[in-house]
């Protein structure tokens, strides 16, 4: 009997090894599609099991998990600070992060591969691995001003802030916000229900104003139209005459372009700095029409506008000035109406670059990462976006700024002892709405540590010295922030 | 005939020491991986890993105690590579329970296996001489056929998750399959052994293979019928390819003869495809088998793939070197502590894990079939090559199951799944292996003086 069992016994080796083979194939070949389906929820069980890491801006820790105790959710979210950072540090929902959260992810849950040394020596010393910790950009004084004076003006709108000198931004509001708490609960139901309420709120609390929607912006753009004017020839300055008539006539068209309420802007003839002092319409509109459209679109393009969508690393609707059309729509776009876009960043870019004697930084907002011992995984560094003007044209257009803050239309962004420049702006609806109000600004002009741009929807009564009514005030808040005032 | 030398035969070597020295190593593995789930779950060293560990120990202690006083000569390597599967199934259970799992129990699953070390000892202790066996062959036949039957008595049968499969006596319940196997083995090796000239011999040579008479094909059928009514009255298709499968696998290693294996592969397809056009639940188990990733599948409720996804979900997520025991999820696979043990296993102790696990199983299967090889009586040597074979088989079909190798049919895995039942009668199966080691190992009498042509021999 002994061949027939030595048969048998290959047959049970046979099996053995068909097993092992299947086995071999399901947890080497298969196992990475096993672990990604989604239907395997260990992937959602296991968000849960590591202590994510800390989001933090300056001594304010935005966002941290707490060890529950509970056994199937162990750590959880928590933001500290709720509503005033949520468009920047997103929230950490069962199936979807967003913002901060999630383009940080792999780094905050401790998955990316530059973590891996860190991972490798937790294995050995049986440590349970922790995320890496982000901190931030923002300077929580500047950010709690913004907020505090844009909340107050009981408006929707952003703030943005950045320091000219390195792109960083210290400052991100969007009114109204939302409080990420509840939607980074573990439990799918109530977080989908709650996520689906914000989404349907017609006040649109999800979308980040500050870099995800575009706005007209209004006699802002004016700087941009300026620059342009500058740049193309040397010999123009603050003091140099141009045409400025009570209404400009538009070719090809029956409309006009005339001032604000049809305003007189000096006596016909002005200087530069008074038409960006007094925000007249008319001398922008010629000058652009001088120019030509691949003029202020070149200018446009050095600031920043239209170019590469930009990622901080959040990434951020594109800008422009809209498409070449007739040198009436030219005219419009040159202050800042007909097609041209822009989001609040972009704003904040340009008056960053402005202060910044014409070099415009790549903005972040991502300063350090550290895994959970400290040691440094990423630090900032800062870059150069674009050059935007010469140093004597941005000093030139910076003095000009100044005008408009100590004789025009922003006296209410003074700061005594403190050089401000600034621009107002005023940017028509088509929803016979009340028009949004602008402000861009920078400070101190001798060496500028901070620029802002803000939007106040629906803020202006109607004409610029209104809108710098209500938005100035805002920017001067935030700038008296960073300077420690 | 040539006179006996005179100089002693070589004795094999007894290698006791070696037996308990692995033997501690098995319950050393244990304890850690004990330990090893305590610390992960919430940072200390379980409470009760001493009780457990000394539990463990003590119980395989006695076992061998008992095995070096009765089976001295058994095989060494069979006693430890039991105590490591059962131990490791009893700290995955551990593992399950301390996860909140419901019907999780790792108290009952030692105490069954206390029950089982005694059954052992039990078997080793009054069965001296397994021959015994043989002359219960009909006796054994009529006790697997009543066991087999007894879930559907009224009364004391019991229908759990859909299957027939339990008696319940008393506040116990039962799985008679598990003991059903061991003695329907005994009867085939007893039967086969008494017909097996015939069923070698008989019958005509067709092409190129030889088939049997028509009427010796009377047990082959029986057999068959009997596995399809255990398929039909008991919705238990694992019981019935292991029952039917073994029988053909002792049938051919009683007469040697390949057309019995043909016909058994007909036999049995024919009636897995009558059973697939005529119950719901084998083909559903075939559709699964083909697709399990269909959401469609996946979604259904009854008879969906959703269990066995989960399980590969769970391998798949263990990778090559496992979450570690206490660090995984094996608590989201329905049933992760009986039938799909296997791939909980694989979640937390990964393919490294499972590979290990395979090959001691595997040694476990070989170490019984050179029992049956070095047998010297056609008994002893089908017996234990039966025992052997269903304890591989079983093996195969469960885990060849739950890894979607073949279509999955409830079985126990053999020393892990929780369940007195199992582990009783799987204990049975290797005091039934020792006992036919020992004998198989033991040297035959030496001569005491050259006495020429006449020996003693002792039984």
């Amino acid at each position: 009997m002994n061949g027939p069992l030595k048969r048998a016994a290959l047959a049970c080796l046979l099996m053995f090894g068909l097993l092992m083979i299947n086995v071999n194939y399901l947890q080497a070949v298969r196992a990475e599609d096993l672990r990604a389906d989604s239907r395997n929820t260990r992937n959602f069980y296991a968000q849960y099991e590591v202590e994510r890491g800390r989001i933090t801006a300056g001594d304010k820790v935005l966002a941290e998990s707490v060890d529950t105790g509970d056994t199937k959710f162990r750590f959880q979210r928590r933001y500290p600070e709720g509503k005033i950072y949520a468009p920047i540090t997103g929230f950490f929902a069962p199936e979807s992060q967003r913002d901060i959260e999630r383009t940080e992810n792999r780094l905050l849950n401790g998955t990316s591969a530059d973590l891996l040394i860190r991972r490798s020596i937790d294995l050995f010393t049986a440590k349970r691995s922790k995320g890496a910790n982000v901190d931030l950009t923002i300077n929580p004084r500047a950010q709690e001003a913004a907020y505090k004076a844009l909340g107050a003006s009981g408006k929707k709108g952003a703030v943005v802030a950045i320091e000219p000198k390195t792109g960083a931004i210290l400052a991100m509001v969007s009114i109204p916000t939302y409080d990420p708490n509840p939607l980074s609960k573990p439990n799918k139901a109530t977080v989908n229900e709650a996520y689906k309420k914000l989404d349907k709120d017609e006040d649109k609390p999800l979308v980040n104003r500050a870099i995800e929607r575009t706005y007209p912006p209004g006699s802002t753009f004016k700087v941009v139209t300026m620059a342009a004017y500058l740049e193309s020839d040397d010999s123009i300055g603050p003091e140099t005459q141009v045409d400025a008539p009570q209404v400009l006539d538009l070719p090809n068209t029956t409309a006009d372009l005339p001032n604000y309420g049809g305003a007189a802007c000096g006596v016909g003839r002005v200087t530069l700095s008074f038409a960006l002092e007094k925000s007249c319409n008319t001398p922008f509109g010629k000058i652009a029409m001088e120019l030509g459209y691949d003029a202020l679109k070149d200018q446009a393009a050095k600031f920043g506008i239209g170019g590469e969508p930009l990622s901080i690393p959040l990434p951020v609707a594109g800008s422009g000035i809209g498409p070449e059309e007739d040198l009436a729509a030219l005219a419009q776009a040159s202050i800042g109406q007909r097609s041209n876009q822009m989001t609040p960043l972009q704003m904040a870019l340009i008056a960053a670059g402005i202060a910044n004697n014409g070099v415009v930084m790549k903005p972040y907002l991502v300063n350090k990462i550290a895994d959970a011992e400290g040691g440094e995984i990423e630090t900032a560094d800062p870059e150069e976006l674009s050059t935007a003007m010469s140093e004597d044209n941005a000093r030139k257009l910076q003095e000009m700024m100044i005008n408009v803050v100590n004789k025009g239309t922003a006296s209410a962004a003074q700061i005594p002892g403190v050089t401000v420049g600034g621009k107002t702006g005023t940017a028509e609806t088509s929803r016979g709405q009340a028009p949004h109000a602008w402000f861009i600004s920078f400070a101190p002009a001798e060496d500028p540590k901070v620029a802002v741009a803000l939007i106040v929807e629906s803020g202006s009564a109607g004409d610029d010295a209104s809108g710098g009514h209500t938005a100035a005030p805002i920017a001067k808040s935030v700038m008296e922030a960073v300077l420690g005032r | 005939m040539s006179t006996p030398s005179a100089e002693p035969v070589p004795l094999p070597a007894k290698r006791r020491l070696a037996q308990l020295a692995m033997l501690a190593f098995a319950v050393a593995i244990v304890m850690l991986a004990y330990a090893n789930v305590g610390l992960a779950l919430d940072n200390q060293v379980p409470a009760g890993m001493l009780t457990y560990g000394l539990g463990l120990g003590g119980l395989m202690l006695a076992a061998y105690l008992v095995l070096a006083k009765f089976a001295p000569w058994a095989d060494p390597l069979i006693l430890p590579l039991v105590t490591l599967i059962n131990g490791l199934g009893l700290v995955i259970i551990y593992r399950l329970e301390a996860a909140g799992m419901d019907g999780a129990s790792a108290t009952n699953q030692l105490l069954w296996t206390a029950v089982g070390v005694v059954m052992f000892s039990v078997t080793l202790i009054v069965l001296r001489d397994h021959r015994a066996l043989q002359r219960l062959t009909y006796t054994a036949g009529a006790v697997g056929l009543a066991l087999l039957i007894s879930p559907l008595l009224p009364f004391i049968g019991q229908e759990i998750n859909g299957a027939r499969i339990w008696i319940g006596i008393g506040g116990f319940t039962l799985q008679p399959a598990e003991f059903t196997k061991l003695a329907l083995v005994v009867f085939f090796a007893g039967y086969l052994v008494a017909k097996r000239d015939v069923l070698a011999l008989a019958g005509r040579r067709l092409l190129f293979i030889d088939l049997p008479r028509a009427r010796d094909l009377g047990p082959v059928l029986i057999t068959w019928g009997l596995s399809l009514g255990v398929l039909i009255l008991q919705k238990d298709l694992g019981s019935s390819l292991l029952i039917f499968g073994t029988f053909i696998a002792m049938l051919y290693i009683a007469t040697q003869r390949t057309s019995w294996v043909l016909i058994g592969i007909l036999l049995f397809v024919g009636g897995a495809v009558l059973a697939g056009l005529i119950f719901d639940h084998v083909a559903a188990r075939f559709e699964v088998f083909l697709d399990p990733e269909n959401p469609a599948l996946y979604d259904r409720e009854f008879g969906g793939s959703f269990q066995l996804m989960q399980g590969l979900f769970g391998m798949g997520q263990g990778g090559v070197l496992g979450t570690g025991l206490g660090q995984g999820h094996p608590n989201l696979i329905p049933l992760s502590f009986s039938d799909f043990i296997f791939t909980a296993a694989g979640e937390e102790l990964g393919l490294t894990g499972l590979m290990a696990l395979l090959m001691v199983y595997a040694l476990l299967v070989e170490r019984g079939l050179r029992t049956s090889i070095a047998a010297r009586e056609p008994f002893s040597k089908l017996l234990a090559g039966g025992l052997s074979f269903i304890l591989a088989w079983q093996v195969f079909i469960i885990v060849g199951g739950v890894t979607n190798l073949i279509p999955l049919t409830g079985l126990v895995t053999p020393f892990m799944s929780q369940g007195g039942s199992a582990l009783l009668a799987n204990w049975i199966l290797i005091a039934l292996l020792v006992r036919m080691s020992d004998t198989a190992r033991k040297p035959p009498p030496q001569a005491i003086q050259d006495e020429g042509m006449t020996q003693v021999f002792q039984r």
